[in-house]
């Protein structure tokens, strides 16, 4: 969809701005909001998922739209959120290194131990 | 098309009836925005802020209806006094029913400095209701207060970024601004019923609301770096039943398909 662009408190107050009007901002791509992932915690005890992402002006506004967004149906008791581009990710192309070499070692996983029966929750 | 019902409040039921009537009006006007906000993710807040609007609308309409039909051989229902009352007898307040914008087109400026005014009264209006000595108003406020705690946040944030944001925004909240600030004037508005309340115990006096709100407003707007428009003679009375031109085409949309269907289920 098209952004508008909205601005950020103190933007174009101090001196920044042209000092021109503008019309109905249209949303230029360099312009959008930032893209922030969010993370939500179910209850207390659990992890974070990753659960979406959403576009926001700035960290307290994406708290408070992923509040909006993800946690409307009670999904939640904690979000964090962090910015899409702070975000480091494993190269597609490096898949094959990475991760095939571990197909055949079966012997990773614990399968082959007889568990006690005394020894609950594994 | 289903004839309409005509009230006979008691002070304690008009007094809960303006609350009610002020939280389904101003729903009706968010959930206007629904498809339409300027952003994806603004548009689903606003139309969870509606609907917790909306939630609360209903739970005063019922206790509402209980107060009225009280000593009558009936009551009636929250829907039937959302969709069955004529325009005369809706008592919300008239900022509430104000259109979002201009000209039929949304006024995302005017949308959330409403928002900022009416959800900081609500706070306050909650807030003064927790102690109420009717149990289901002071439960019906124990619940919302946490709701509008969190819509006056999300409203002065956005009047903070748009006040202090670009040359544009800051023009557009202005006139937005005092384009609303003669309606604020009725919030704190005090008769007969406000008194009989106050005096009952039964919920606080609008006016005793004031200073908390200016103080509120005097934070957020000179921190979004918009000027206090002067204080206004202006007195609108939608409170008292005498509605903008707007509110009749507001409640035709909003009853239409009641009083066309009557008792319509799907």
């Amino acid at each position: 969809m098209t952004r508008e662009t909205l601005p950020s408190p103190g933007q174009g107050r101090d001196g920044e701005g042209s000092g021109s009007l503008r019309p109905q901002a249209t949303g230029s791509a360099g312009a959008e909001w930032p893209l922030w992932e969010v993370f939500v915690r179910s209850k207390a005890g659990l992890d974070h998922k990753h659960c979406g992402s959403l576009h926001a002006p700035d960290a307290k506004a994406a708290i408070q739209l992923a509040r909006e967004v993800y946690t409307r149906r009670q999904e939640g008791t904690s979000i964090w959120v962090v910015r899409s581009d702070q975000i480091v990710a494993s190269d597609p192309g490096d898949k094959d290194m990475y991760f095939d070499p571990m197909v055949d070692k079966v012997y990773r996983h614990p399968t082959f131990y007889e568990l006690p029966e005394s020894v609950n929750h594994m | 098309m289903t004839s309409s019902i005509a009230l006979k409040p008691n002070a304690d039921a008009q007094y809960v009836l303006r609350l009610a009537d002020t939280c389904l009006v101003w729903s009706h006007r968010l959930a206007e925005w629904c498809g339409h906000a300027p952003v994806l993710e603004e548009d689903i807040a606003l139309a969870n802020h509606a609907l917790d609007l909306l939630g609360q609308a209903r739970a005063l309409l019922t206790r509402a209806g209980q107060l009225e039909g009280q000593g009558q051989d009936r009551q009636y229902s929250e829907d039937q006094l959302a969709y069955l009352r004529d325009e005369r007898d809706f008592v919300n307040v008239t900022l509430a029913e104000l259109p979002n914008g201009t000209n039929g087109r949304g006024d995302f400026a005017f949308t959330v400095l409403r928002n900022f005014v009416l959800s900081s009264w609500a706070l306050l209006m909650w807030q003064h209701l927790a102690p109420s000595r009717d149990a289901e108003l002071a439960a019906i406020a124990g619940k919302a207060v946490k709701e509008a705690r969190y819509h006056r946040e999300h409203a002065a944030d956005w009047v903070i970024r748009l006040g202090d944001g670009t040359e544009e925004s800051a023009l557009r909240m202005q006139a937005a601004l005092d384009r609303l600030w003669p309606y604020t004037n009725e919030l704190f508005d005090s008769d007969e019923v406000d008194r009989a309340a106050a005096a009952s115990g039964l919920g606080p006096d609008g006016a005793s609301l004031r200073e908390a709100w200016l103080a509120d407003m005097q934070t957020v707007l000179s921190e979004a770096r918009l000027p206090l428009p002067p204080k206004s003679a202006y007195r609108s009375e939608a409170r008292c039943g005498r509605h903008s031109e707007h509110m009749g085409r507001l409640l035709a949309e909003m009853q239409v398909l009641q009083r066309s269907h009557p008792g319509g289920r799907w």
